[in-house]
């Protein structure tokens, strides 16, 4: 019955082609310019080529991921230890995707996979942003932002890695800086986009106290998606109690 | 201008237990109809998923709590201010970093 009305709605909606895509992904270009920036310098002063810049942040394509990799990397961490770490960091997608599976039910397996190729926390961001009142989105529109903010985030890490060469110390810069700034940006974006700010307040502060706690008893990346299900656990519960 | 192998594995490694978890819900779980209260649990994701990205970067040295001595939770509260105010990425970003360039200056 949902699905009927759902596919109705959707179908009214004009379908958003992949410019608009691209446009809709302006605003976000230079905030990730400046932390692809910032991850190109850290790459490069961590000692790797300008081709393993190239490939990290063509095939790996995370931000945080990136950092992380760059400096267990230079700390000559075990290849397995980075990959486990880089798996649990970046285990969130799972809940990026599944929070916009929903939207992209018209689209086949095959398709969605590509969608979800290029998923980002940014890319993200700007399409739940544009859900707000539609029940789908465009498959082309999602194209036209991933592609956008997968050749910026690639610009940007070579332009990084290229004046890295003469930067000795990115931390004297503040650089190192760049990738929380992102994240405090991200969750001022996120909360608001929506009505809900007392219990965002709640579900932000559970996953800080759990983020830290784990983080701490166990692991950072544990800890991260320990939060995640915890937090999003007492906000529907909270919701639901009102 | 070169790759060296053992690199190219870590990242192509790192690649793909990236890639997985970012499609196999999309492709997996649009076949189906979630539940009402899957879609509201959702809905708070990525709140909780920021919160503790961010309380992890600002509150987490080394793997122990630093409330005290702590640059990066100093350099956060303009950063904080210009996301809420200007709701921009780009703003946020570039005071966060000037805040920090300015701390280490004087610190």
């Amino acid at each position: 019955m949902d699905n009927v009305r759902s596919e109705q709605a959707g179908a009214s909606h004009q379908e958003e082609g992949f410019i608009q895509g691209v446009k809709d992904c302006v605003p976000t270009l230079l905030g990730y310019l400046s932390i692809g920036f910032a991850a190109g310098v850290i790459e490069k002063t961590a000692g790797l080529s300008l081709a393993e810049i190239a490939l990290m942040s063509l095939v790996l394509y995370a931000g945080s991921a990136q950092f992380i990799a760059a400096g267990m990397i230079s700390a000559g961490s075990a290849p397995a230890g980075i990959i486990v770490t880089i798996f649990f960091v970046n285990l969130r997608h799972l809940l990026l995707s599944a929070a916009l599976s929903p939207y992209f039910r018209h689209l086949t397996p095959l398709r969605n996979m590509l969608i979800g190729g290029l998923l980002t926390d940014e890319t993200f961001g700007v399409a739940i942003h544009k859900i707000a009142d539609r029940l789908r989105l465009s498959e082309r529109w999602m194209h036209g932002l991933n592609v956008t903010a997968y050749l910026n985030w690639f610009a940007a890490n070579m332009a990084g890695a290229y004046f890295g060469q003469w930067i000795v110390n990115p931390d004297r810069l503040g650089l190192d800086f760049a990738l929380p700034a992102m994240f405090i940006g991200l969750l001022a974006l996120a909360m608001a986009s929506r009505n809900k700010l007392a219990l965002d307040l709640m579900v932000a502060a559970a996953a800080v106290i759990v983020a830290v706690g784990v983080g701490i008893a166990v692991s950072p990346s544990f800890g991260v998606i320990a939060a995640a299900v915890i937090a999003a656990t007492i906000g529907m519960v909270l919701e639901r109690c009102r | 201008m070169q790759i060296d192998p053992g690199i190219a594995a870590v990242i192509i490694g790192a690649a793909v237990v990236t890639f997985l978890p970012r499609v196999l819900p999309l492709m997996l779980l649009s076949r189906m109809e979630l539940p009402e209260w899957a879609m509201r649990w959702l809905h708070y994701v990525p709140v909780a998923v920021m919160a503790a990205l961010v309380g992890q970067e600002l509150l987490l040295q080394d793997g122990e709590l630093a409330l005290l001595h702590n640059p990066k939770l100093l350099a956060a509260l303009p950063a904080v201010v210009v996301a809420i105010v200007t709701r921009s990425l780009l703003g946020t970003v570039v005071v966060g970093i000037a805040a920090m360039m300015l701390l280490r200056l004087w610190m």
